[in-house]
This record gives C-alpha cells, structure tokens and sequence, in this order.
C-alpha cells in the first residue's frame, strides 16, 4: 500500500503528462495496477486541489482535472527558493560559484590529494 | 538604583563589546557546541537585562525588589509616580511585546514556508535508498527540511552525478546532523532576533556566526562516518557552506552561492585539534554566569538588599 504522498506524486505525474484534463476515472484507469478506489482518487485529487497543484472544472460530470502549473514551473520555484533567496546572509558577502564542472571537479580532487 | 544601572551595563556589553569579540576569536572553530551555547546566553541575558534595566528603573519607587514593588503596584499602594519611571515602564513592555511578537512573526513564517516547500518537494522528488529524496534537478544542491513530525533530507540528481559514493554519504551525514540537532530551532530564534532589532550591527553578525556554527556541528557529525579528507572533498567540490536547515527561502542547500570564508573556515578547522574539555568547561560556566547575573538581579530580594 503506497502512501498519501507517493499516490499524490503517482497522479500528478499522470496529470502533467497529458495537455488534456481528466477525470477521475481516466485516472483510475491509468492506475489500474495500483487497484484504487474511485473515493481513494477523489480524495487524493481534493486535496491536491487544496493544496493548490490541480484545478477542477465542474463544467461536465464527472468533473475533469488538470494540473494548475507544470512540473517544470514548479522544479523552476523550489529551485528558486533553495538557490536564489539567501539575500539577507549573501549580500555582504563574498560570492563564490556554487556550480562545478565535473572536470573542475576532477582538477580539485587532484588538488586535495585523493 | 544599583540593580538597574548595573542591568543597563549588563545590556550595552552583551549588545555590542561581548558579541563583537566572540564573532572574532578563532577558538569557536575548534569547539562549535560551546560557542553555540555561549551565543545563545549572550542573546537570552543581553534581552533579559535590556527589559529589565528598564522594568527595575520604573519600578524603583513602589518597593525595593521586583516582587514588592509589582504587589504595590498593582494593590495602588504608591498613587504617584514619576513620568521617567512610567516612560521606562511603558519601554520594558513595548521591547518585550516586540520581541515576543517577531518571534511569534518569524516562526509562524518559516512554518508556513517549510510546509509549502514539503509539499513541493514531495511532489518533485523520489525516495531513494538512503531515505533521502532525489530531486531530479541538474544543480547539485542538498538540503534538509526539519519538522517537528518529520524531516526530509533532500539531494539532487546533479549532486549525486558529481559526487562519488563516499562524498555523498559525508553530505547525508552533515544533513542528518541538523535535524537530529534541531539546528533549525536555534536558527529560527537567531533569524528572529535580527527581524526584531535589524539596526543593531551585531545581531547581524550573530545569525551568520551561528550559522556557521551549525554547519560545523553538523561536519563534526559527517566526520564521524568518513574520513576528513572525505567531508573536506565534499565540501569543496559543491562550494558549500549554506546548507542551512532550510526555514526561510534558500536558507539551505549545499551548492549555489556559498562564501569563499565559510568553506575556508569549514576546511581549515579540520585540521586543527578540538578545545580542551577544560577549556570548553570554561565555556559553558560562563554561559551559565552571563544568564544567572541578570536573572539574580531582577528576581532575588536579596541581592536587592544587598545593594
């Protein structure tokens, strides 16, 4: 039994990888081998709503969902957060490149002696 | 008058000269632990003795300690009261309101940001053997998320390209270490701090010292799993040195811009032995002393009487 998490990962990947909306048939469908309920993916789908990751549209029964923004908008956000907003430690400090080659790396492996 | 003159002198040191010399000694390379505890008596007592220079200044008049003096108060027992005693009154309880209240501020930010940033996470990221998540992001970066229920160490794929097997287990030890330390309890109260008095040019200084402290702490902690020559690739090779338990935005990841200073400072100290136990005893003493003095001075009748 997968938990909340993973189910909720499980379907938003299902939902960034089509341009269409789905139902939470379609849904079930998709993950026939996990063997779901169709309550256990309306709840997961409500709270992913919740959460602000998937709209609904209640034009059509049974309501369609879609992903609110794609995968790569959202890596693009975390990364932003974890790289990007230490301004009030970095500003007066020295900056230094965070990002190394693998030939750098290699260079500075040999540098420190291993 | 003797208690809230020597409570002000108590504030002015632990607010600028004592702050300003510890940022600028090198023995707390050697023991993070203490100097960890001493920063944290130096912000607990210089708070302490600020409010109360300024409660026991405006309280002089009801009694001659703290606890009569409030019972006069409160009872009406005084009717008249100077207006430089009531302005200190009315400063005690604003700086104390303010200080609780960017607390408060600061926790329930970082809070809300820590969830948000979960729930992102647990999205993006797989898990992987070691319990750590793998983030399917080319920057190699590494961080952990502390929660009071649960923590997520996170790596991404471009670190695990760029380190090999042992370099990687030094970085999930480091992270580990935070959360198990809690080091995100301590940053958060510091973070706070400097949101409460931003024009103090120490307490700037402080946040980044024990940031660098924790980061210490936590390679302490590495190297007992791996050997130093180990953390010290690791370190170089994702210019570390700001993978801060991550509270606030970018607070925390290994890689992206990290300090020429603090990766010095992180390589240099291991080759430099430890603080003798004497030494860092010494320490903590005087933490326990920095804490005691102005909670003697505001709670005891006696050391009232005494002066």
């Amino acid at each position: 039994m997968a938990t909340l998490g993973e189910l909720e990962r499980s379907i938003m990947e299902r939902l960034w990888a089509t341009d269409d909306t789905l139902s939470a048939y379609d849904l079930q469908e998709a993950l026939a081998d996990r063997k779901l309920a169709s309550t256990t993916i309306l709840t997961v789908l409500s709270r992913l709503e919740n959460k602000g990751f998937v709209t609904r549209s209640r034009d059509a029964r049974p309501h369609r969902y879609s992903a609110a923004a794609s995968r790569e908008e959202h890596m693009a956000d975390l990364m932003h957060e974890v790289l990007g907003g230490a301004s009030d430690r970095t500003a007066v400090l020295e900056r230094f490149v965070g990002q190394v080659s693998p030939e750098e790396a290699e260079t500075l492996r040999r540098l420190l002696g291993s | 008058m003797i208690a809230p003159l020597a409570l002000a002198v108590l504030a002015v040191a632990l607010a600028w000269p004592v702050p300003l010399l510890l940022s600028r000694a090198s023995w707390p390379a050697r023991s993070p632990a203490a100097a960890l505890v001493l920063w944290q008596a130096i912000a607990i007592a210089g708070g302490l003795s600020m409010i109360g220079a300024l409660l026991t200044f405006g309280l002089a008049p009801f009694g001659p300690d703290l606890l009569t003096a409030t019972v006069n108060l409160v009872t009406g027992e005084v009717d008249r009261i100077e207006s430089w005693n009531a302005l200190a009154l009315c400063g005690a309880a604003l700086l104390t309101a303010h200080l609780l209240l960017n607390l408060v501020l600061t926790i329930v930010r970082s809070e809300r940001q820590r969830r948000r940033h979960e729930q992102l996470v647990r999205l993006l990221s797989s898990p992987m053997e070691s319990g750590a998540r793998l983030l399917d992001s080319p920057a190699p970066v590494a961080y952990c998320l502390p929660g009071a229920l649960s923590s997520i160490t996170v790596v991404s794929a471009g670190l695990v390209e760029l380190l090999d097997d042992s370099e990687m287990l030094a970085v999930i030890e480091h992270e580990k270490a935070h959360v198990t330390q809690r080091h995100d309890v301590v940053l958060v109260a510091f973070r706070a701090w400097y949101a409460s008095l931003p024009w103090f040019p120490i307490a700037f200084r402080a946040q980044r010292e024990v940031g660098m402290l924790v980061e210490m702490l936590a390679d302490d902690t590495a190297r007992r799993a791996v050997p130093d020559g180990v953390l010290a690739r690791a370190i170089v090779l994702v210019g570390a040195g700001q993978d801060r338990p991550l509270a606030e935005p970018g607070a925390a990841e290994w890689g992206g811009e990290a300090s020429i200073t603090e990766v010095g400072a992180r390589l240099s100290r291991l080759g430099v032995a430890p603080l003798p136990r004497p030494a860092e005893a010494l320490v903590v003493a005087a933490a326990v002393l920095l804490l005691a003095v102005p909670t003697v001075l505001l709670l005891s009748p006696v050391a009232a009487a005494l002066l």
